[in-house]
């Protein structure tokens, strides 16, 4: 296509994912600088790399292949509770990652419920310890995830797509070649790049489900090089390897997922006529729904005795963990709307792959050299909150951008002439048709964006002393001090607070498209 | 954005009040200052002595700790540290970064206290803990052999997984990768910490945890559950004895060395039982608190000394990753 | 005068050639068969499509390089003429600022630009509750307050039925009488052509033609024309 003029420029989205860039190289050389002595690769961080990839590989293609037929079957039935069901079925993701195992291992583990019936039919308990099992948590925490996006691609088909598909006769097969595939096409291979993304910088997950030190990931190997050996130089190797392995993948799947959009339709709500496989469908999303929802019931079941002996200082640290997603959510906005304009509006796809490095960007270096980097000029302690605020926002920056720019570019491909034919302003264009049109994404990017930084760990640990704790340290502190009980009704707390403020969020950026 | 700018600045306000007395940094670990921790107690208790504003910084666990003062290099915040253990000493000394000090005690520990540098306040043993009605077995072979299904740390993240490291080391020698090997069937799995493995346990997913001779304690004292026991190996049980360090680079060091003697007194050391769940290193004037004595005790203690410590982590650590990536 | 000097304009694997002038104030149909390149030229004459070679002048100033907003002249589309989340006046506003923030004075010329099209009244809805006959109105009444010296019509109304085509194209008429505006408008019924325009130019074969009188082509068409008009 001919270079022709955008409504709106690129330029504050290049700056924003210009800081983007700069805060995680940036951090990441400082780390390499403040290296003594360099370390090279051992043998053992070959294995690390080989065990990463291919947990990570199997791991995004898994969540990819059982969320298209789950998302397609949301997509095409309503039924009474679906919305609070697409709501729920997003908590996995948001849990801190400690209380998501422990939930997840009793279902799936050898005292889990399964294994309990197992047994009761004299059968062995299920092992779900080893690369599996590994899979099996990606799995959980990104089946949601990639659901939840793919649905949103579905659901950005225009409804008159649908109408002529159906006065054309198509149904079933038909109508996914016709329609569907067209749309999975543009957007799997960015879901796919995320997911991978996230797999491969998975820690305690990997090690714990995967059984032992076979199990040992890049992540690990970071961990260790920074607290077991304290060889910076090696930490910073790794984690440029990382990077440079979530760059790859970004970049093949920004090549994958050209294409145009789905052209003009009014806003008329989405209705479908396609009504094959109901059976399918109802099992499809029976099936998801247990597989997520009941390690969740036994979050809740396990924290509902703890949630009323819960000491007042856990509420406190879930004011600040509000807070903290509060201001999150903030930075990731004026990062990420600016970003996917950029996007939309040309090839800036350096500019997507500079938002999805934040993905791969490792926390503990991250971390380490924000506070390598600040603590000549502040105390790091003071500034613990902003500072995780702002590494949340980063972290969260990929998947708003695989929200935000599929319909930013629709606007601009919609709208743009129009708009560059009345003379519209940049600044006018931005606040008064892409923002508006935009809302939906916005508000279900700002959700899960708040969500996140509320279930996140992050780099709070870094950098707080006893004064300050966020919900999710509070929940490491209880456990450390044998409150297993408080520590899970903290954990049912925050996965309430998760999920509200992904409700409110998400459901009052909703326009039209129901979800 | 508003929000935290008051944060902030209530933060920045509380400490502006404090700033006319002396303050006193110390780093330590993360569980140490949660408020289950002996952290608010032991602040409370010296602030009442000192005259000054007792600042006590939380990080993660002992190896970050350590990390956290090699990174900060000379001009640290910290004017002590607090939470290393016998097998991070001899990093901490080789960081040039710890002044010696004179701090000693009549020290309740099973071994001699010789350290010129850092100074003891707690200790204990790593155990393996088991619901008190299985018959647990009496050494590593005899696990290797049985069914018994254990729950780990990783070492290379986590202080009692490098614990159990030297355990096996320091028990069986150049025999520790055969013991390895055959412990693998009984590793359920390997936890990046102490919390999810002793968690996962708590949940049934094994029969053992790794974890210290003490935790009993708390299930019985803080719980009143006196469900859960802790199995005295007798190729003897390897100890945990936890330091603190004054910095060289201090600017309070008179204060530091207050704090160091302060901290094997009575008035902190009556604080560790109930909130560390360890042994004091100097047992209080009125005892050790009720349900310490129900304890099941080790006849052996076993103790790398931390130059042996250093030499052998690696090489058991080499052992230990070829053992169970088979 | 609106003049095309030696135009090239690339798409794909096409290529158009333009060498023309249009009188200012004259109304020109854009005629020739599917395909031939009509929507094309006047995506460049609007700016939304480079050109490979040429310039294009309005009253002897060059806009061969102006944003399309810069230039004289409104333009209609075959669809997307109105952003579907803003009400009709709001829509119509953007014709007068395009920051959409008016004077009371402004606001009244938008009511005057509604009533003109027959919508008074209806200024609050938005497209989605308008019949296309009504969104078609909105976007002629915003073209109205736009005031450029020059419309372009990319057969908006092409959705409409034959009758509302019809209404449609004389409010049009009607609407730029005496306004001395130049129209543009490509069209597929020579009955339209007849009526609307005085003069037409025919692209066809790669190349738009001089406009010449519209009577005159439709009576002794050209073999090329002949085809296409059946």
């Amino acid at each position: 296509m001919v270079e022709r003029a955008q409504p709106v420029s690129p330029l504050p989205g290049i700056g924003a994912a210009a800081l983007v860039a700069a805060l995680i190289l940036g951090t990441l050389a400082a780390v390499a600088l403040r290296a003594e002595a360099g370390g090279g690769f051992g043998p053992a961080d070959w294995a690390a790399l080989r065990f990463t990839l291919t947990q990570a590989i199997l791991s995004a293609l898994f969540s990819i292949g059982l969320a298209v037929p789950v998302a397609r079957a949301l997509a095409r039935r309503r039924f009474p509770g679906r919305r609070a069901l697409i709501a729920l079925l997003g908590a996995p993701f948001i849990l801190p990652v400690i209380v998501a195992i422990i939930g997840l291992l009793q279902v799936f583990g050898r005292a889990g419920w399964i294994s309990d019936i197992l047994g009761y039919f004299g059968f062995a308990p299920i092992r779900i310890y080893g690369l599996h099992g590994v899979v099996l948590a990606h799995v959980f925490f990104n089946l949601p995830l990639a659901t939840r996006l793919i649905l949103q691609g579905w659901q950005e088909i225009p409804a008159e797509r649908f109408r002529l598909a159906a006065q054309l006769g198509c149904n079933g097969m038909a109508m996914f070649r016709l329609i569907e595939l067209p749309m999975l096409k543009r957007i799997l291979p960015g879901v796919l790049a995320v997911i991978f993304a996230i797999c491969l910088t998975s820690f305690a997950v990997a090690l714990t489900l995967g059984g032992g030190p076979r199990a040992t990931t890049i992540e690990l190997a970071i961990y260790q090089a920074f607290t077991y050996d304290f060889d910076l130089g090696r930490a910073a190797l790794l984690s440029a390897l990382q990077l440079a392995l979530t760059a790859a993948a970004a970049l093949a799947a920004l090549r994958f997922s050209r294409g145009d959009g789905f052209g003009n339709g009014l806003d008329r709500p989405i209705r479908r006529w396609d009504g094959g496989a109901p059976i399918a469908d109802a099992l499809w999303i029976i099936a998801a729904a247990a597989f997520l929802l009941l390690p969740l019931a036994s979050v809740v079941i396990s924290g509902f005795a703890g949630l009323f002996e819960t000491p007042a200082l856990v509420f406190r640290a879930a004011l600040t963990s509000v807070m903290v997603a509060a201001a999150s959510t903030v930075i990731l906005l004026l990062l990420a709307l600016p970003m996917a304009t950029a996007v939309a509006t040309g090839r800036y796809g350096i500019v997507e792959l500079s938002g999805i490095l934040g993905l791969a960007a490792s926390p503990l270096v991250i971390g380490t050299g924000l506070f390598i980097l600040v603590r000549p000029v502040a105390n790091p302690t003071a500034l613990a909150l902003p500072v995780t605020a702002l590494v949340n926002a980063v972290m969260a920056l990929p998947f708003a951008l695989r929200i935000l720019v599929p319909a930013a570019r629709d606007v601009v491909s919609r709208h743009g002439r129009l708009a560059l034919s009345l003379d519209m302003a940049n600044m006018t264009f931005f606040v008064r048709i892409l923002l508006p049109r935009m809302r939906a994404q916005i508000g279900f990017a700002a959700g899960l964006a708040a969500a996140l930084s509320m279930g996140d760990l992050g780099v709070i640990a870094l950098f707080a002393d006893a004064q300050i704790a966020t919900l999710p340290l509070q929940i490491y502190r209880l456990m450390g001090a044998y409150q297993m009980q408080a520590a899970a009704g903290g954990a049912l707390l925050l996965l309430l607070l998760s999920m509200s403020a992904f409700w409110i969020l998400d459901r009052g950026g909703r326009w039209h498209a129901e979800a | 954005m508003k929000h935290l700018l008051i944060a902030a600045g209530l933060l920045s306000a509380t400490s502006a009040i404090a700033a006319d007395k002396p303050q006193l940094t110390v780093y330590t670990y993360d569980s140490f200052v949660s408020d289950w921790g002996p952290g608010p107690q032991v602040e409370e208790a010296f602030e009442a002595v000192c005259n000054c504003d007792l600042n006590l910084v939380g990080v993660e666990d002992g190896a970050a700790l350590l990390s956290r003062i090699r990174l900060e290099g000379e001009n640290s915040e910290a004017d002590v540290v607090l939470g290393l253990d016998t097998s991070l000493i001899n990093a901490a000394k080789d960081t040039g970064l710890f002044a010696p000090s004179s701090v000693t005690a009549d020290y309740a520990l099973p071994i001699e206290w010789t350290d010129d540098v850092f100074a003891p306040y707690d200790w204990g043993y790593f155990a393996f803990v088991h619901n008190a009605d299985y018959s647990a077995p009496a050494n590593f072979r005899e696990l290797a052999n049985s069914e018994t299904k254990i729950i780990i740390q990783d070492p290379r993240s986590s202080t009692p997984g490098l614990g159990l490291l030297l355990w096996v080391k320091a028990a069986y020698g150049d025999e520790a990768p055969e013991i390895w090997a055959g412990l693998a069937d009984n590793i359920v799995t390997v936890t990046k910490g102490w919390s999810e493995a002793y968690g996962l346990f708590l949940e049934g997913e094994s029969d053992m945890v790794l974890s210290y001779t003490t935790s009993p304690a708390y299930h019985l004292i803080a719980e009143e559950d006196a469900s859960k026991s802790a199995a005295v190996f007798d190729e003897g049980n390897y100890m945990q004895v936890e330091v603190a360090g004054k910095l060289a680079g201090t600017d309070q060091p008179e204060l530091a060395d207050q704090f160091l003697e302060f901290m094997v007194s009575d008035a902190f050391q009556q604080i560790i039982p109930t909130t560390n769940w360890m042994y004091p290193a100097v047992t209080p004037a009125a005892g050790l608190p009720e349900g310490f004595e129900t304890l099941t005790v080790p006849e052996k203690a076993l103790l790398f000394s931390p130059d042996e410590a250093a030499d052998v982590r690696d090489q058991a650590l080499a052992e230990w990753l070829s053992a169970l990536s088979q | 005068m609106l003049k095309l000097s030696d135009c090239v304009i690339e798409n794909g694997n096409f290529t158009l050639h333009a060498d023309l002038g249009i009188e200012p104030g004259a109304s020109v149909a854009i005629i020739g068969p599917s395909g031939a390149g009509k929507s094309t030229l006047l995506e460049s004459i609007a700016g939304f499509r480079p050109l490979a070679r040429g310039q294009i002048h309005w009253q002897g100033t060059e806009i061969t390089d102006l944003p399309p907003g810069k230039r004289p002249l409104a333009m209609l589309f075959q669809d997307g003429n109105l952003f579907p989340h803003l009400t009709a006046e709001q829509n119509i506003a953007l014709g007068v600022r395009p920051n959409g923030q008016l004077s009371p004075d402004e606001q009244g010329e938008v009511q005057t630009a509604l009533a003109r099209v027959s919508l008074a009244g209806m200024g609050t809805r938005k497209p989605a509750e308008l019949s296309g006959g009504q969104q078609s109105r909105v976007a002629l009444a915003r073209v109205l307050v736009q005031r450029r010296q020059v419309l372009l019509l990319d057969e908006p109304f092409a959705a409409l039925g034959p009758a509302l085509k019809t209404e449609m194209l004389d409010l049009v008429a009607e609407l730029i009488e005496g306004t001395g505006t130049t129209l543009l408008m490509i069209s597929h019924d020579p009955q339209d052509a007849r009526r609307i325009t005085d003069q037409t130019i025919l692209v066809a074969e790669g190349q738009a033609h001089s406009p010449v009188e519209t009577a005159e082509l439709l009576d002794n068409p050209p073999p090329s024309l002949r085809n296409y008009l059946g």
